[in-house]
């Protein structure tokens, strides 16, 4: 095995990011660009892209059409969905959320955001900050995104210029500032030419941080995922009905946060009842300890009835809450906007559960995130409300917990997953 | 040493420092790679369909992306039986080593295989063929449609990555079908964090893709990890071939050299194994996993580019294709 080990990028990192800005601030020839020169583009791909470039009139090779996909977008020259783009470098295996930055911007932006660790945000240097960079950096906060790169793009169109780049860096970090927006990198950049994409060129010498690729490979992400708090909603209970494990109840699910070992205290939730870890099953043999994002079998010391939508969390710890009600901020995503007087259903973990809209707060303007009165939610809306659930759930703050501090709103009628939803914290 | 092992020792070897243990914490996790990343999200997105879709069944066709899923199935429901039949839609076209292999590989692991084939379809007049020796990939998506109405299937589990094809990169992992099985790709449920929308009503269903965000390259470390045995196919092989537009074409029952053809005895391997009429396999003298990885890691042409004819024929093929009922 000895040619697989020394190849091999078994433990190579997963960094998944998401691309904010629109065709017109060069968006898809940086990912273009990046895919080209880290030498992910197949050669097969080059060429169809370089034969399309040709038909349609223009030379050499338009890096921006790697990232055209459907029929329907082609005929219409635009980009109608999230697409999900693979490469890989020595160090780092990447996902790319890639989404367009004009139609539906919020929903698709929240929608490759919500599983991203990294956000690169666009910026024209021609044009500076606009409506629509405070947009994205409004929706990156919104999301939770822990690490954003502010790359200010055609720096060939202003001459390369230390002084414009400073300018955009400083309207940036004052508006990320209300934010509480952190861990901001600013590059300048050329996507056309490739300065500091992948390669720092030779224009950009007053610039002393790291490539884009530099960053993405090395930005540290183990400190994105929460280890603290023991978070274990059950998916499945496992009772095979074989004769040598006719006694065995497993529970089944994917540790969403924190550590867990045989012998640790657990609470199940929303019961309250308490016991022990028993055992750490896996197809593998069964282990002392786990860690999120394992999925895993967890057997406990009592007989106790659990089922799915349940959660084990420490008894030691912070408690996640147990509650019926809670305010979050709702992102509609559906043609039909909220209608108060409806019961949709929430689904919060692994527990789908009946839900009404109590009461909207405001609504956010994101391009002046100013808070506006508002008797419903359109699509693409983002607003504070009040849910009420007809049965409790387990959770946390969203800002704690991603994991158990999301939801997904769905219409009963028609099943479409009509909104997504951030858990705010407990009032008082 | 399976990598569970390996993870559980390197945690046991670790001082567990009181002082630290945060710290600690990060080191143990920081042991977990990509694959395990990706292994623990197939195995929950596996659970999620167990738990919630009325009457599932998982796509096994014997090539390497569904013998990933068999063993990521083993992960999410052993000691428990799968949840699941495995369903087979034989286009009558396949290699005949990865027919055996399929069977043998259900009867080791004691799971249902259904299998229904285009054959009976063609019979039954529900498939029309222009010719007996055309590819039949795109056809596959009526029987498949009759065999998820013969079962009620509410969910089909398949092995897709969206790094195979611009279609697949825009399909959710939970991809909804109408009553007529129809993709439409302008119509998706937005599908945020790993939350997945599993409802549908009567005579609709969910075509499920658990391993999505997994590369070729993916796939061939993790069965190199697991220790998977797949159809000997794969590995280089001398075969004769025929150079035919920019692929080589196995000569078979279905393919024969035309005139001013000929002919070659070519070391090859198979990167996908499909309809045997349009599956080229490429130049290859890999002999083990290893090698096989190695290639993969510097190949300069797609998995669809070098081996699949009938995604030539137009940039939207698959695309046309998903819209009527593929997988």
């Amino acid at each position: 095995m000895s040619a697989v080990e020394s190849i091999s990028f078994d433990h190579a990192e997963l960094l998944r990011f998401i691309t904010a800005g629109s065709v017109d601030d060069g968006k898809s020839t940086l990912i273009g660009r990046l895919l080209h020169d880290s030498k992910s583009i197949f050669e097969d791909q080059l060429s169809a892209i370089t034969h399309t470039t040709r038909r349609r009139g223009m030379e050499g090779v338009d890096l921006s059409l790697l990232t055209d996909g459907l029929q329907a977008e082609r005929e219409q020259g635009i980009t109608i969905d999230v697409a999900y783009r693979y490469f890989a470098t020595p160090k780092r295996k990447f996902i790319i959320a890639d989404t367009p930055g004009h139609e539906q911007y919020t929903r698709n932006m929240v929608t490759g955001a919500s599983t991203a660790n990294l956000a690169i945000i666009l910026i024209d240097a021609r044009k500076g900050m606009l409506t629509q960079s405070r947009r994205h950096a409004y929706l990156a906060s919104l999301v939770g995104i822990p690490h954003l790169v502010v790359a200010v793009n055609k720096m060939d169109l202003v001459g390369y210029s230390r002084e414009v780049f400073e300018q955009i860096c400083k309207d940036f970090a004052a508006f990320a500032e209300g934010l509480k927006l952190s861990n901001i990198v600013y590059i300048p950049m050329s996507a056309l030419n490739g300065d500091m994409v992948v390669e720092r060129g030779t224009k950009l010498g007053w610039y002393e941080g790291t490539t884009l690729m530099d960053f993405l490979e090395s930005v540290p992400i183990d400190h994105d995922i929460n280890l603290e708090d023991f978070r274990f909603p059950v998916q499945l209970v496992c009772r095979p009905q074989i004769e040598e494990l006719h006694d065995f109840r497993g529970y089944m699910g994917r540790i969403e946060s924190g550590f867990i070992s045989v012998g640790d205290p657990v609470k199940i939730l929303p019961s309250g009842l308490t016991s022990r870890i028993k055992e750490i099953v896996t197809y593998d043999g069964s282990v002392e300890r786990a860690v999120a994002p394992q999925s895993v079998t967890l057997t406990i010391e009592d007989h106790l009835d659990i089922s799915r939508g349940d959660m084990l969390v420490k008894t030691d710890g912070e408690a996640p809450r147990v509650t019926k009600e809670f305010e979050a901020m709702l992102c509609w995503l559906s043609e039909q906007s909220l209608d108060p007087r409806r019961k949709y259903l929430v689904k919060h973990t692994t527990r789908v559960v009946k839900a009404l809209v109590s009461r909207i707060d405001c609504r956010v303007d994101i391009n002046t995130l100013n808070h506006e009165a508002a008797d419903t939610l359109k699509m693409n809306d983002i607003g504070l409300v009040a849910l009420k659930m007809q049965q409790p759930l387990v959770c946390d703050q969203y800002q704690h917990n991603h994991a158990t501090g999301s939801f997904i709103v769905i219409d009963e009628v028609n099943n479409n997953t009509i909104a997504a939803g951030m858990i705010c914290p407990a009032l008082g | 040493m399976s990598d569970v092992q390996e993870f559980v020792s390197s945690v046991e070897s670790l001082e567990m420092a009181a002082s630290e243990p945060v710290a600690t914490k990060r080191y143990v996790a920081r042991q977990l790679g990509h694959l395990d990343a990706l292994e623990s999200e197939a195995i929950h997105i596996l659970r999620e369909v167990a738990a919630e879709c009325t009457n599932p069944a998982l796509l096994f066709s014997g090539g390497k992306d569904s013998i990933v899923l068999l063993r990521l199935a083993e992960k999410a429901f052993r000691p428990g039986r799968f949840p699941f039949p495995l369903l087979h839609i034989d286009t009558g076209h396949n290699f005949p080593e990865v027919i055996e292999f399929r069977d043998l590989r259900a009867r080791e692991l004691g799971e249902r295989l259904i299998v229904r084939s285009m054959e009976d379809s063609i019979r039954q007049g529900r498939v029309v063929l222009r010719s007996e020796n055309q590819s039949r990939n795109a056809f596959q998506s009526v029987t498949l449609l009759d065999a998820i109405a013969e079962f009620h299937f509410d969910a089909c589990i398949g092995g897709a990555r969206r790094d195979e094809e611009k279609a697949r990169a825009k399909e959710r992992i939970f991809s909804f079908r109408d009553e007529f099985g129809q993709w439409d790709p302008k119509n998706q449920r937005p599908e945020l964090w790993d939350i997945y929308n599993t409802r549908v009503h009567p005579g609709e269903n969910i075509r499920v893709f658990p391993i999505s965000n997994w590369t070729e390259l993916d796939v061939w470390e993790y069965i190199a990890r697991e220790e998977l045995e797949v159809p000997r196919i794969y590995f280089a092989h001398t075969r004769d071939v025929i150079r035919r537009g920019n692929g080589l074409l196995p000569v078979s029952r279905l393919v024969q050299p035309k005139d001013g053809e000929k002919a070659e005895n070519l070391m090859v391997r198979f990167r996908t194994v499909g309809d045997m009429s349009c599956t080229c396999p490429v130049e290859s003298t890999a002999l083990g996993i290893g090698e096989i990885i190695a290639e993969t890691a510097i190949t300069r042409i797609t998995e669809r580019g070098a081996t699949r004819m009938d995604d030539q024929t137009s940039e939207a093929s698959m695309e046309l294709r998903k819209k009527e009922g593929y997988f």
